[in-house]
């Protein structure tokens, strides 16, 4: 700003007093307004620059990015004597497709891969609020029979790959997004029961379910999965694994979900479900075509968030040993050559999962706003 | 709703003479019992199915169902033991109870710090210095989006890089070394076991002391002072009757001996790890509850209570903090469900919580089932007793509304 | 009589950013006198009013109350909004306490008074504006021309010396208008010093001794009511009149 020129323009008493304007009024407002907020200013500014250099300098300046091959694979020797200084972003070079695919077969990983790339799609064309409609859940059940097609295989060229080898982010995000998919029929069923009045049994049955899950953690489910599930199937009859923590999650998510679903079928003015009941619609084709298409779109901002949630969750079965994305990265760093250098994984990882969830997590909030205003409107 | 009672609509309503019940598809009545023994039927079905499988597969593989191993002689080794154990003669049932009691004691400390630290970091997230905002902000943001375990796991192996103990990093009589935190304790002596009942006393005290000053306050207008007094109660009773019964202090201060440490008492890194993960993760929640909460409280009612003369102090305590708590308690009361289940997470790290105990039991005992409804009844009973605590709080609060 | 003004205002001034809100805006409130501001959205009049209790501070000028000059000195702002009442457009009870607590909460904590004391002077006030038997309610559970009347016996248990009213009306139903205005009349009645910004011009000439017209930021025009509205001076005066007569 001109002080020169403004003062040609108007008389010196039509201008703020100097420092209320202008970056120097807006460090005076937001920074230093008072000796209270000057002291936390100066105080966090220090402590945020000292870790911030401290980070680059660990994370860029003195880091390690390849180390030579030994005869016994990689030779982590330079990061080691670095350690502690320099990060040793060599690990990720050597392990990157093994944390993002695990054991599925090298040579057959474009496979996994495109699947991440379907389901991202996915994610960004229900984003959409254009493609609201039926032809949106077609799209879905599509796109996952073709993601299993593809991870499984055995047809054409493509080699079979047992469920076993599959690993990484696509198990993470089949065992998020099949959750999802899965949980939500039944939600929405629970959620309906549970607000049924003439139904006492069944408002029953659906209260003890919700509030039976909700109570213990998602860990007891995925051992119960582990443990109990071969227990209760007839003998012969095994199902792996993988299905075993997906049937957890999905009643897992089931119970969150209805509870989501529940809010917005209470969000919703009862003249809705009364002038549907004028027009001399049955229960099921009142809920069908007035109550649950409504209620719904009600509660896309919490179903987002409840799937970052699921989304963050299904990382929990690295405890009964399932291959998603955080064991892969587990067990990369099992590797003797690698021992020692979890930091760097880790941080990886989390730098994965943040970008998913925070992609999410903006959209639903600028979607509540959205939907916040049209509503005002 | 009291008030329906004595509504005249209402009053023929009640007494209209009920329809005869026909049994005929028409009627929603037979609907209603239809399908709901249907549904009772369908479920039970599906139940007596999997007992029967259960069964037979457990005949087949020789399991007894029961908790009578809970009186047998456990052998898991316990590394935090709350209590007093020995792995070759306490029972299953002991061991369980070990886990029990760490479970507890980390969710217990762990609300108690989410809360203090997620409630700084809500009120720095309304703050009007915009480098405070900002970072709290930040800081909400990154924690929500990473998994709460890659954060424990996290957490454990920086912990673990820690020097070892020979190198240790020292802080006074503090250590930290991949060994945990040793901190030096007080040999107990009866001294400080009356200097305890003391402050308790000095609690009991310092309540009806305020109850008093506010009495006087409504009747004279002048208040004796509180918090001096309760300072003086609560801290200086004690420290009065220990100074009375000659001031034992006798510190117990780790020592580097060899390779490892000798005395004073320690936080292992199991501990450290998951009370700080789960403190810093849940924080994170509780902060943007905090902010809503302080937020939801309109602007004008600042500046009215400002126009009368109320000083900030007077207006948070009386104006503005009983109208953002109503908005805070019930999400509140999901985040310590949350802290207290994510805890499970333990295993993770090895760290011996109810769940890690059970595990070993199941493994051990081959009792899944039993294992399984342990650990789930456990949760069951803390998630209940939170709730119902959290929901008297809540009905306390709102009854001062109306 | 005494001759300190209640209120002087001296050449204040004030900025949002960049935005001039308050132009060298001088006006001075004998004891006891009545003074109704008014002015198009936007002209100051709320800004000036709320930078008298300190709502809003000015940036250049004086505005001294009762004989203490506004400063940055929180003794004397606390010395201020003891003797200063101000009822808010939008009510602003606190809706936690009922009737009776929102009016002895100030008096119990500030005056130091005690409670019975403080009850019975709220429920004395209460009976002025006419709504004693609510006493016991939740201010949720009144209408809002009653909320505002609770509102003006709230400001007036603490004794105040003067007055802010800040568009009082403004956010109340035409047929609750009359029952607020009825209370202020009856309070003007009392001698009590009133600033009050309002467009109400059948209470201006009813109650005012004064009336102060603003717009952008500045008083245009100021004189006893009859005089100024039938006789404006300039035109932004009468732009501004036309605008409200043609509205009612």
């Amino acid at each position: 700003m001109s002080i020169a020129l403004s003062s040609g323009a108007t008389p010196a008493r039509e201008r703020p007093p100097l420092g209320t304007t202008g970056p120097v009024g807006w460090l005076r407002a937001n920074l230093f307004g008072s000796w209270w907020s000057t002291a936390l200013t100066l105080a966090l500014g220090y402590v945020v620059v000292r870790f911030l250099w401290g980070f680059i300098d660990w994370a860029l300046i003195r880091a390690v990015w390849t180390v030579p091959m030994g005869p016994h694979g990689p030779d982590a020797t330079i990061c080691r004597q670095m350690k502690g200084a320099g990060a040793c972003w060599a690990v990720i070079g050597d392990k990157w497709r093994f944390i993002l695919f695990g054991q599925y077969p090298y040579n057959e990983q474009w496979r996994p891969g495109i699947c991440v790339a379907l389901f991202i799609a996915l994610y960004a064309a229900s984003a959409n609020r254009a493609f609201w409609r039926r032809e949106l859940l077609y799209l879905w059940l599509g796109t996952l029979a073709v993601i299993f097609a593809l991870m499984w295989g055995g047809f054409g060229p493509l080699q079979f790959v047992p469920d076993d080898q599959w690993g990484g982010l696509p198990i993470t995000l089949i065992l998020a997004t099949f959750g999802l998919v899965a949980a939500f029929p039944l939600a929405i069923l629970v959620a309906l029961g549970r607000r049924s009045k003439e139904l006492p049994v069944v408002r029953i049955l659906c209260v003890v379910y919700v509030e039976l899950i909700r109570g213990v953690p998602l860990i007891s489910l995925l051992f119960m999965a582990s443990v109990l599930f071969p227990l209760f199937m007839p003998e012969g009859l095994n199902p792996d694994k993988l299905l075993r923590a997906q049937v957890a999650i999905i009643l897992f998510a089931g119970a969150y979900l209805a509870e989501v679903v529940r809010a917005g079928l209470q969000a919703l003015p009862k003249g809705q479900s009364e002038a549907a009941e004028a027009l001399g619609l049955s229960y099921w084709r009142k809920t069908r075509l007035i109550i649950l298409p409504q209620a719904l779109r009600l509660v896309i901002p919490p179903l987002v968030n409840t799937f970052i949630g699921f989304f963050k969750d299904t990382s929990l079965v690295l405890i009964i040993g399932i291959y998603d994305l955080l064991t892969a990265g587990k067990v990369a760093l099992a590797d003797p050559a690698w021992t020692g250098f979890a930091a760097e994984v880790y941080l990886v990882l989390a730098a994965i999962y943040f970008m998913f969830c925070f992609a999410m997590s903006r959209y639903s909030h600028g979607l509540e706003l959205r939907l916040a205003a049209a509503r005002g409107r | 709703m009291s008030h329906a009672a004595g509504d005249p609509r209402l009053i023929g309503a009640q007494q209209a003479p009920r329809k005869p019940w026909r049994l005929s598809w028409s009627d929603p009545r037979t609907r209603n019992v239809v399908w709901q023994v249907v549904v009772i039927g369908a479920v039970g079905a599906v139940l007596w199915y999997l007992i029967g499988n259960t069964n037979r597969n457990l005949a087949a593989r020789h399991i007894a169902t029961g908790f009578g191993f809970l009186g047998r002689t456990a052998g898991i080794p316990i590394g935090e033991q709350p209590i007093p154990y020995n792995s070759a003669t306490d029972t299953f049932a002991k061991a369980l109870l070990e886990g029990i009691l760490n479970t507890l004691k980390v969710a217990v400390v762990g609300i108690i710090l989410a809360t203090i630290w997620g409630t700084l970091i809500g009120i720095g997230r309304t703050s009007r210095n915009w480098l405070v905002a900002r970072l709290t902000a930040i800081y909400v943001e990154t924690l929500r989006d990473i998994p709460v375990l890659l954060q424990l796991l996290f957490w454990y192996t920086l912990l673990q890089g820690l020097p070892a103990p020979r190198q240790a990093m020292r802080l006074g009589s503090i250590f930290l070394s991949n060994r945990g935190i040793k901190i030096p304790v007080l040999v107990w002596s009866g001294a400080y076991s009356w200097a305890v009942l003391g402050g308790v006393l000095g609690i009991g005290l310092t309540v009806v002391w305020a109850r008093w000053a506010k009495r006087r306050r409504d009747e004279t207008g002048s208040a004796p002072p509180v918090w001096p007094v309760a300072l003086g109660l609560i801290i200086g009773l004690p420290v009065l009757i220990w100074a009375l019964l000659g001031a034992p202090h006798v510190v117990d201060a780790p020592a580097l001996h060899g390779f490892n440490f000798v005395g004073g008492a320690t936080i292992t890194p199991e501990y450290a790890a998951l009370l700080l993960g789960l403190s810093i993760y849940t924080a994170a929640y509780i902060a943007e509850i905090v902010r809503s909460g302080i937020q939801s409280v309109p602007h004008g009612q600042w500046e009215a209570a400002g126009a009368l003369g109320l000083r900030r102090g007077t207006v948070l305590r009386m104006v503005v903090l009983p109208q953002a708590l109503r908005v805070i308690i019930p999400p509140m009361t999901s985040q310590y469900l949350n802290l207290t289940k994510n805890s499970s997470l333990a295993v993770a790290i090895g760290y011996q919580d109810i769940v890690s105990i059970a595990n070993t039991t199941l493994n051990q005992t081959g009792q899944a089932i039993e294992g399984i409804a342990i650990i789930m009844a456990v949760y069951l009973v803390i998630s209940l007793s939170i709730s119902l605590f959290m929901n008297w709080y809540n009905a306390r609060m709102a009854l001062v509304e109306r | 009589m005494d001759e300190t003004p209640a209120i002087l205002l001296e050449q204040v001034n004030k900025w949002y950013g960049s935005m001039h809100v308050l132009r060298d805006v001088s006006l001075s409130v004998a004891q006891g006198e009545r003074v109704v501001v008014c002015g198009p959205s936007g002209s100051g009049k709320s800004t000036m009013i709320r930078c008298i209790n300190r709502l809003e501070e000015h940036q250049q000028g004086r505005i001294v109350v009762d004989g203490t000059e506004l400063t940055d000195d929180l003794r004397a702002l606390d010395a201020i909004r003891r003797e200063v009442g101000m009822v808010f457009q939008s009510f602003n009870l606190f809706p936690h306490l009922t009737i009776l607590e929102n009016c002895t909460l100030a008096p119990i904590q500030v005056r130091k008074m005690k409670r019975v004391e403080a009850e019975e002077l709220a429920m004395e006030y209460l009976r002025r504006v006419r709504i004693p038997e609510q006493a016991k309610k939740y201010p949720g559970q009144l209408s809002g021309g009653q909320q505002q009347r609770v509102a003006i016996a709230r400001a007036l248990c603490m004794r105040p010396k003067i007055m802010l009213f800040d568009e009082p009306t403004s956010a109340l139903d035409p047929e609750m208008i009359k029952e607020v205005l009825d209370t202020m009349v009856g309070l003007a009645e009392t001698g009590m010093t009133m600033v009050c910004v309002t467009h109400e011009m059948g209470f201006a000439r009813q109650v005012a001794n004064r009336v102060v017209f603003m717009d952008r930021g500045e008083i245009v025009e100021s004189g006893e009511p009859n005089a100024l509205f039938e006789n404006p001076q300039t035109d932004r005066l009468r732009l501004f009149l036309s605008q409200i007569l043609r509205g009612h």
